[in-house]
């Protein structure tokens, strides 16, 4: 009942002897999550709090079968850090990273594209599926499990979504962050045709932000393919042109990418949009329950 | 970052890019002798982070050294307004005193990421002089575009099927295609998100010359060219704006008077906009980050409080590495540091949020307590409109 993730997902963590990768590890665990390898070059043959460490993450691969890495790498090292998953044929690879070079990430992106694995990230809070296994930087404790599925460029934003929905009894069935960089792995398109097709996942809550396209693409994907019920919600709509609000991604420029644009694309794919951020959970709750 | 036209002419040289003659000047008395050593005639264009000078009377022609010393006298000092400045304009500290050119055509070339492709792409318009935006609006069909690998870089078969396209004279082809792949390799090894020419000047005897040049860099890259990270000119940036970022904080002004404090860009957006719903008006993003310690929350509020138009503050946390009990510990200690006069709302949910609000009860200090977004954001508004 989910998508990417589940409780048999066996996890690897790059970078797990930095602080925000032990801290994040050891929630995830927590979190009931199986974290069953690390990866620090030079610390091979090491434990961190219990947790296996390898220098190279196909050798953290063999060892372990782990499925699924998570990247909390510093960002001159990430995409190297990406395209070593890749290399190590990593089903599932999520980037927590902030703050990699654009030009890094095209770079990688290529590799990653013409690859099986598939990249959720950078500059993400990593996907959940609540319940059964969280990867990641969110709150664990906010999630319920259940059957909606949540899509969003932003951190904090999918949990104030989640905090909503769990208040009105309505569980989650899997928690994507997408990101906020100009150039991510898996795009909200992406993870909507994954949430159409999960059996598991009733509705959709689709978060967007202002800068790029993808979620006019996105819209046009639902207004063909997809019956179920989808709430959007737009970050930005007072956001000045040609500042970056903090995400790289999050940019009106040359007039494009504005809220107003993306809001009426989502509306004309039959999006129930909310104007409001804190009428996301209501909004599902009228068309849902 | 954004840096000058005349850093972006230097960098650009160094890659081959053709570009005028020219010096930047901050005392009006240099500029003479620089025209002179130019041959007497010379553009005076001002040099701020911003486009539209020529508009606003920031870029003028001078026929004599005396007519550019005069020119420069107007121009250094004078506030420029452009559609790019907002109406109180920027002070002008540099002129770049610049020879002339004889102008056969007016041309288009620059490069972004595009964001689907996850590539560079090469635009070209025949539309040179006017924003590229424009032209984009009115007659996209009118850019020419070509993507391509950052490592390979623009191919030179990519270039002359631009350069065609332009309707550029054969005697011009070599120096066109030298120009676009020199352009292409700046802003791959510079690290840009923006390389601009507008306009690239074809001239009487078929050469091509770029007349202006803009270069945006990648912050997140910054890290590995020392070098032009001492391109920073902190006059141009609000000195807020510059405060915040020493404490790696994300503050951007704005024209409101309700101000906010948010972790995470998104729910930061989300927070503004709830406002405007709420018939306020935000005077600011300000995403204090995932993992804040108490000590950025406190200066996170000392740079809201220094904004005069501000009549209330909403903080609005989502904790989930940012504990709200270091969040409550820092808005205390900073509302107590700056005997905190104005009314305060704030909402918290997530990691520790029971000891956050008992910090915040026991602290003594008149605060608003919100339950979610929305009744956080009609308490805010309220209480700005009654202060």
């Amino acid at each position: 009942m989910s998508i990417l993730v589940d409780r048999n997902t066996r996890l690897c963590v790059q970078g797990i002897t930095g602080r925000e990768g032990s801290f994040h590890a050891r929630m995830c665990r927590e979190y009931g999550t199986q974290v069953v390898a690390g990866v620090t070059p030079g610390k091979g043959g090491t434990t961190h709090e219990g947790v296996p460490v390898f220098d190279t993450v196909a050798q953290a691969v063999e060892a372990t079968g782990a499925n699924t890495t998570v990247i909390f790498v510093p960002p001159p090292f990430a995409a190297d850090a990406i395209l070593e998953a890749v290399a190590a044929a990593l089903p599932l690879i999520v980037c927590i990273t902030e703050g990699i070079p654009a030009l890094d990430m095209s770079r990688a992106w290529r590799t990653v594209r013409t690859s099986a694995s598939r990249l959720i990230g950078p500059n993400c809070p990593g996907i959940i599926t609540p319940g059964q296994c969280k990867i990641g930087i969110m709150p664990g404790h906010i999630h319920k499990p259940g059957r909606v599925g949540i899509v969003s460029r932003s951190g904090t934003l999918t949990y104030e979504a989640v905090h909503q929905l769990t208040q009105l009894g309505i569980g989650q069935s899997t928690a994507i962050g997408i990101g906020g960089d100009p150039i991510i792995g898996t795009t909200h398109r992406d993870a909507i045709e994954m949430f159409n097709r999960d059996a598991d996942t009733d509705a959709i809550v689709m978060i967007g932000e202002i800068g790029g396209t993808a979620e006019e693409e996105a819209a046009e994907y639902i207004r063909q393919r997809v019956k179920k019920p989808v709430v959007g919600f737009i970050a930005g709509q007072t956001a000045p042109p040609g500042r970056r609000m903090g995400h790289a991604g999050a940019i009106i420029s040359g007039g494009k990418g504005t809220a107003a644009e993306k809001m009426a694309a989502m509306r004309a794919a039959g999006i129930h949009v909310c104007v409001s951020p804190a009428e996301m959970g209501e909004t599902l709750k009228r068309y849902v329950h | 970052m954004k840096i000058h036209e005349y850093q972006a002419k230097e960098l650009l040289r160094g890659f081959g890019v053709a570009v005028p003659r020219g010096r930047v000047i901050t005392q009006a008395a240099e500029a003479a002798a620089a025209a002179r050593e130019l041959g007497g005639r010379a553009v005076v264009k001002a040099q701020i982070h911003a486009g539209g000078r020529g508009q606003g009377g920031g870029v003028k022609l001078a026929a004599t050294p005396e007519q550019a010393a005069e020119l420069a006298g107007k121009i250094l000092g004078m506030q420029l307004v452009t559609h790019q400045t907002g109406p109180e304009g920027r002070l002008v500290r540099q002129v770049l005193i610049e020879e002339t050119a004889s102008i056969a055509r007016e041309l288009y070339l620059g490069i972004v990421l595009d964001r689907v492709a996850a590539r560079p792409v090469f635009m070209a318009s025949a539309a040179g002089g006017m924003e590229i935006e424009e032209v984009a609006a009115k007659s996209p069909e009118a850019i020419l575009k070509e993507a391509f690998d950052p490592d390979a870089g623009l191919q030179p078969y990519q270039a002359r099927k631009l350069a065609f396209g332009l309707g550029l004279p054969a005697a011009a082809l070599a120096p066109a295609v030298k120009i676009m792949t020199s352009l292409a390799r700046a802003f791959v090894a510079l690290d840009c998100t923006l390389a601009e020419i507008n306009p690239l000047i074809l001239t009487a005897d078929n050469q091509v010359v770029a007349l202006d040049a803009k270069i945006n860099l990648d912050d997140n890259a910054l890290y590995r060219h020392p070098e032009l990270k001492a391109l920073r000119d902190l006059n141009e940036e609000a000195p807020l704006e510059v405060e915040a970022s020493q404490y790696g904080l994300n503050y951007i002004k704005l024209d409101g008077n309700v101000a906010c404090m948010v972790n995470g860009a998104g729910l930061a957006m989300a927070t503004m906009d709830i406002i405007q719903y709420a018939g306020g008006s935000p005077a600011n993003f300000l995403d204090v980050g995932g993992g804040a310690s108490s000590e950025q929350v406190r200066h996170a509020f000392e740079i809201l409080l220094k904004d005069p138009a501000v009549k209330a503050v909403l903080i609005n946390i989502f904790g989930g590495i940012l504990r709200c009990d270091t969040l409550a510990s820092g808005v205390v200690e900073a509302a107590r540091a700056v005997q905190l006069n104005l009314p305060l709302v704030i909402r918290m949910e997530g990691t520790n949020v029971e000891q956050g609000r008992k910090i915040l009860a026991d602290s003594g200090l008149k605060i608003i307590v919100a339950e979610g977004m929305k009744d956080a954001a009609e308490k805010v508004v309220a209480a700005a409109h009654t202060a």
